[in-house]
């Protein structure tokens, strides 16, 4: 269990973490996000007694970090994979870290089996790719056999087989019962590996709850609907029988329907009332990376300038007419760059204003929880 | 285009590129994957030149590298966030690059504008993060208007607005016609960025083909089903010949099947389905069936091939967009 | 072909936006002219210490350029860093993707370095000559005396050559460490010592420093040293021909091997 109670640190005059206070709960892999800049790395190295906080305090299983009795056996980090001295070989950096934390040695060739690096083990870690130094630092960090683990983008220079062995062990030393506390800039990944997220952006926290509240909270679901192309009448049936229920719908490349406001049933029995016949009717959740790019709009310091982009953006925008079907202006496109499904309202306070948001309690559950989200005014809004 | 032709790499004994043939086309993102050790680095390094290869031709755009005529303007490369002067300042280090070139220098503001470094413009670039030197080495690719861009693991170190920005911006190179030819590691990554996938595993060539057959051919796909008269479904099914297995939750999975054959057969017989969705694995799923054999250092201790898709929201699980 | 002046002008953006450029030309500058100085001095205040023999012999305008011996090191680092730059930094990639002709990235980037030496190091020894002769009081040589103005001006190519070099020397190495590690021992101790050694100086006068350096003697036998069995344009041609051959096994190196 780590613990931050109204965490802060400044530098001089700048604020790198504000008023932090979260909890990092055993037996869950908890995942740590936020952009650039927004205090992260500092609150890695704050739970870790690298940084001083300038305010509040941090603690793991009850103790600042530097107050742990032999922490190395209680708390395992990676945080930088290049921290190793390059002339010594993995195996002897491991063991003097051993050494110093009165580990036996026999734990030293074990870890080194679990990250596979045994048959390198004895080879000066400076010509290590950058995988295998990643390797070796988790190796570095399972050390002690912890209770919590902090790892900071574990994946960067691992390839797609070490990525999914790192998931896995994430996974299992959660199931374990440890508490494990991830860095990554990679949505997709933490997707797949998180079950809770902490959220912060500008040094505040932005978000603290499980995955799946947070996706449904900071986007939409839809639902995808075809019908035999081969008669186009029965897609147009069926798109004014699903406005006329209130259902938003727009056209995806291939010629489905993306629908939003109605659920699946719901469609169904619409389809089926209307005399359509379905060739796919599919429930999609938005992805991690639209949910955290809506709700971290304006927290970004350091952002791609978009005026420049516009050239480079295809010229396909909604409003043009869409994929040979020309009767339906109420039918839009959806938009190919940068879409994300539009939040329902109410549920998303932070994309306007960014800095003085309210903060949701710890596990605070979406405000609700319908299948698909209740129907925004304006779905000509293009979030990117 | 590129074309590469018998292209090998030997070093001593050790055959690193081994006869790796393929081309890569205008107009979509082809992705080069591989795990590591495959000889992705080498062959990228091979195609800008920079390794001499052992035998085999590479030709952009039908010309050897060094034949080509300020070759910034043919093709732009980011191969190593790290491979500039740490001790100039991005712009001087971009500057260098298009006068080299002869590339007017208000283009390097522009670059410069679009990967959104101009505030440390006049910063030493040793300063920079991974992700901003990331940021310096694709607007040096971008620099010469290129019609040909390589990029080695574009989204090192980057955050997630920044790896959004840069996968939006792939796609709208090769929307434009131009030849995008990626390297990387991540695998959900790819699956949305993109359209053509070229695999190699121990330097040889394992596929080249479109990202939706490489899933298709490499994993197992089904169509899931959910309805309020299940039983009468799966009698249904099976009276039609399908084997349709109960996959918790109400649901039935099938193999063998498109959504529009049972979305037809369901209609016919009057029956409300709930749910008709095509599922497929992700790229990752398709990528390990492929390569298990071609791995180099394998870790122990958790079982790495796991069959079973991964729980929580999969990327590319469905024909969407792809 | 990527256009010769394009690339030219690159490599003097390169060199012109690195601060090592300026303190390390500065070095050999203020290096060189200042002990020169001192030197000179000493040398004025002491004269009537030397022996009959050294005093025969003595070369006023040598002396002044007795500083060099420590300011060419200097011009070492300027052209080590220079080429070996690119390796350390990993910029070479970039580099040779831009130029993929290693002839003319190579030649171009010495081009704007040498010549660049070349101007730092004329004005080096004409300053060193004239501030040298005034310290030197009576001793002092007139610019227009018989051989003088050849010593300046070859005191000016010798320290432009060590830059040149050891830019052949780096792009052999790749690698800025090692060169410097090679380099500065050799010619600040190696070269100087072996020199001293009877026998072994036979070979040692064909060193580069030692064969240049003639250059910058008035007097043949200068300081009661043995006289070369070359000329002071001789002993400057084989060290051009040193330079030669290492520029020749960098642009070699840069060709065959793997950037």
């Amino acid at each position: 269990m780590i613990e931050a109670v109204g965490l802060t640190k400044r530098y001089g005059a700048k604020t790198a973490v504000y008023n932090l206070s979260f909890q990092v709960r055993p037996g869950v892999v908890t995942g740590f996000l936020g952009p650039n800049g927004s205090g992260k790395s500092t609150t890695m190295r704050m739970i870790l007694g690298l940084d001083r906080p300038s305010a509040g305090h941090v603690t793991i299983g009850g103790h600042p970090f530097r107050q742990l009795p032999n922490a190395p056996r209680q708390v395992g980090a990676l945080l930088d994979a290049k921290a190793v001295h390059g002339g010594r070989s993995a195996r002897s950096h491991l063991l003097s870290l051993a050494q110093l934390a009165g580990i036996p040695a026999q734990r030293v060739d074990e870890v080194l089996g679990v990250v596979g690096l045994q048959d390198v083990a004895k080879r000066r870690s400076k010509g290590f790719s950058l995988g295998m130094g990643q390797r070796l630092g988790i190796a570095a960090a399972l050390l002690g056999d912890p209770q919590v683990l902090l790892f900071d983008e574990p994946v960067n220079g691992l390839d797609p087989e070490g990525i999914l062995w790192v998931r896995n062990l994430m996974k299992k030393l959660a199931a374990e019962g440890r508490t494990v506390f991830v860095s990554s800039h990679l949505m997709s990944e933490m997707a797949l590996t998180a079950d809770h997220l902490i959220v912060i952006g500008r040094g505040q926290l932005l978000a603290d709850m499980s995955v799946t509240d947070f996706i449904s909270a900071n986007s939409a679901d839809f639902a995808r609907v075809r019908t035999p192309h081969t008669e186009p009448g029965q897609r147009e049936k069926l798109t004014a029988a699903l406005m006329e229920a209130g259902g938003q719908v727009m056209s995806e490349p291939d010629g489905a329907l993306r629908v939003t406001g109605l659920p699946l049933p719901r469609i169904s029995d619409l389809a089926h009332d209307a005399d359509v016949r379905v060739w796919e009717l599919s429930p999609h959740q938005a992805s991690l990376e639209e949910a955290y790019m809506r709700l971290t709009q304006g927290a970004v310091d350091y952002r791609s300038t978009d005026d420049r982009l516009a050239h480079l953006q295809p010229p396909q925008q909604p409003g043009h007419p869409g994929y040979g079907m020309p009767p339906q202006p109420v039918v839009q496109d959806v938009p190919q760059q940068g879409w994300y499904a539009p939040p329902p309202p109410g549920q998303n306070p932070y994309a306007g204003a960014p800095g003085q948001q309210p903060v949701p309690g710890p596990y605070a559950p979406p405000a609700a929880q319908q299948p698909a989200a209740p129907q925004p005014s304006d779905t000509t809004k293009d979030a990117r | 285009m590129i074309e590469l032709e018998g292209l090998t790499k030997r070093y001593g004994a050790k055959t690193a590129v081994d006869h790796l043939s393929f081309q890569v086309r205008p107009g979509v993102i082809t992705g080069f994957l591989g795990p590591n050790g495959a000889g992705k680095s080498t062959t990228m390094r091979m195609m800008l030149d920079l390794d001499n290869p052992t035998s085999g031709t590479v030709r952009i755009d039908g010309k050897h590298y060094r034949e080509l005529q300020e070759p910034l303007k043919y093709i732009g490369a980011l191969l190593d966030a790290k491979a500039m002067n740490g001790g100039r300042s991005a712009y001087n280090n971009l500057l260098c690059l298009a006068q080299s070139n002869r590339i007017p220098e208000r283009r390097v503001s522009e670059v410069l504008d679009l990967v959104g470094l101009t505030p440390v413009a006049r910063k030493k670039s040793k300063g920079f993060s991974l992700g901003m030197g990331q940021r310096l080495g694709i607007a040096s690719a971008l620099l010469g208007d290129p019609e040909i861009l390589m990029f080695d693991e574009p989204v090192n170190g980057l955050d997630p607005e920044g790896i959004h920005w840069i996968r939006n911006l792939m796609k709208a190179l090769a929307a434009e016609g131009r030849t995008i030819f990626v390297s990387s590691h991540l695998m959900s990554e790819m699956a949305l960025t993109a359209d053509h996938l070229i695999v190699i595993g121990q330097g040889k060539l394992l596929a080249d083909t479109s990202m939706a057959d490489f899933i298709q051919e490499n994993s197992r796909s089904y169509v899931r089903l959910r309805s309020p008269q299940q039983e009468r479904l799966r009698d249904l099914l099976h009276a039609h010949g399908f084997i349709a297995v109960e996959a918790g939750n109400g649901t039935l999975e099938v193999d063998g099947a498109t959504t529009e054959k049972l979305g037809e057969l369901a209609a016919e017989n009057g029956l409300v389905l709930h749910e008709l969705s095509s599922q497929r694995a992700s790229l990752e799923e398709a990528f390990m069936q492929m390569t298990a054999s071609a791995v180099e250092y394998h870790a122990h201790g958790t079982d790495v091939h796991g069959g079973a898709p991964a729980p929580g929201p999969q990327w590319g699980t469905t024909s969407q967009g792809a | 072909m990527a256009a010769v002046s394009a690339v030219l002008q690159s490599e003097w953006t390169k060199i012109r936006t690195v601060s090592s450029t300026v303190w390390t030309l500065a070095s050999a500058l203020i290096v060189t002219v200042a002990i020169g100085a001192a030197l000179s001095a000493v040398f004025n205040s002491t004269f009537d210490d030397l022996s009959e023999v050294e005093r025969a012999t003595f070369d006023p305008t040598l002396v002044s350029f007795f500083g060099m011996t420590l300011g060419q090191l200097a011009m070492v680092v300027f052209g080590v860093l220079v080429v070996g730059t690119e390796y350390s930094s990993g910029m070479i990639r970039t580099s040779l993707a831009a130029v993929p002709q290693r002839a003319t990235f190579l030649f171009s980037k010495v081009t704007v370095a040498g010549g660049l030496a070349f101007a730092v190091g004329l004005a080096t020894s004409f300053l060193s000559f004239f501030l040298g002769q005034a310290l030197l009081g009576e001793h002092r040589a007139s610019i227009g005396d018989d051989n003088v103005l050849r010593a300046v001006i070859g005191g000016g190519l010798y320290m432009g050559l060590i830059a040149l070099f050891s830019m052949g020397v780096a792009a052999m190495l790749r690698s800025s460490m090692l060169s410097l590690g090679i380099l500065m021992p050799f010619f600040f101790l190696v070269s100087q010592i072996l020199a001293a050694v009877p026998k072994v100086k036979e070979v040692a006068r064909y060193f580069p420093d030692q064969a240049g350096s003639k250059i910058m003697q008035v007097v043949p036998d200068a300081m009661n040293t043995e006289e070369a069995p070359y000329g002071p344009w001789a002993g400057l041609g084989i060290m051009v021909l040193w330079v030669v051959a290492a520029l020749a096994g960098g642009y070699l190196v840069m060709k065959k091997r793997d950037a």
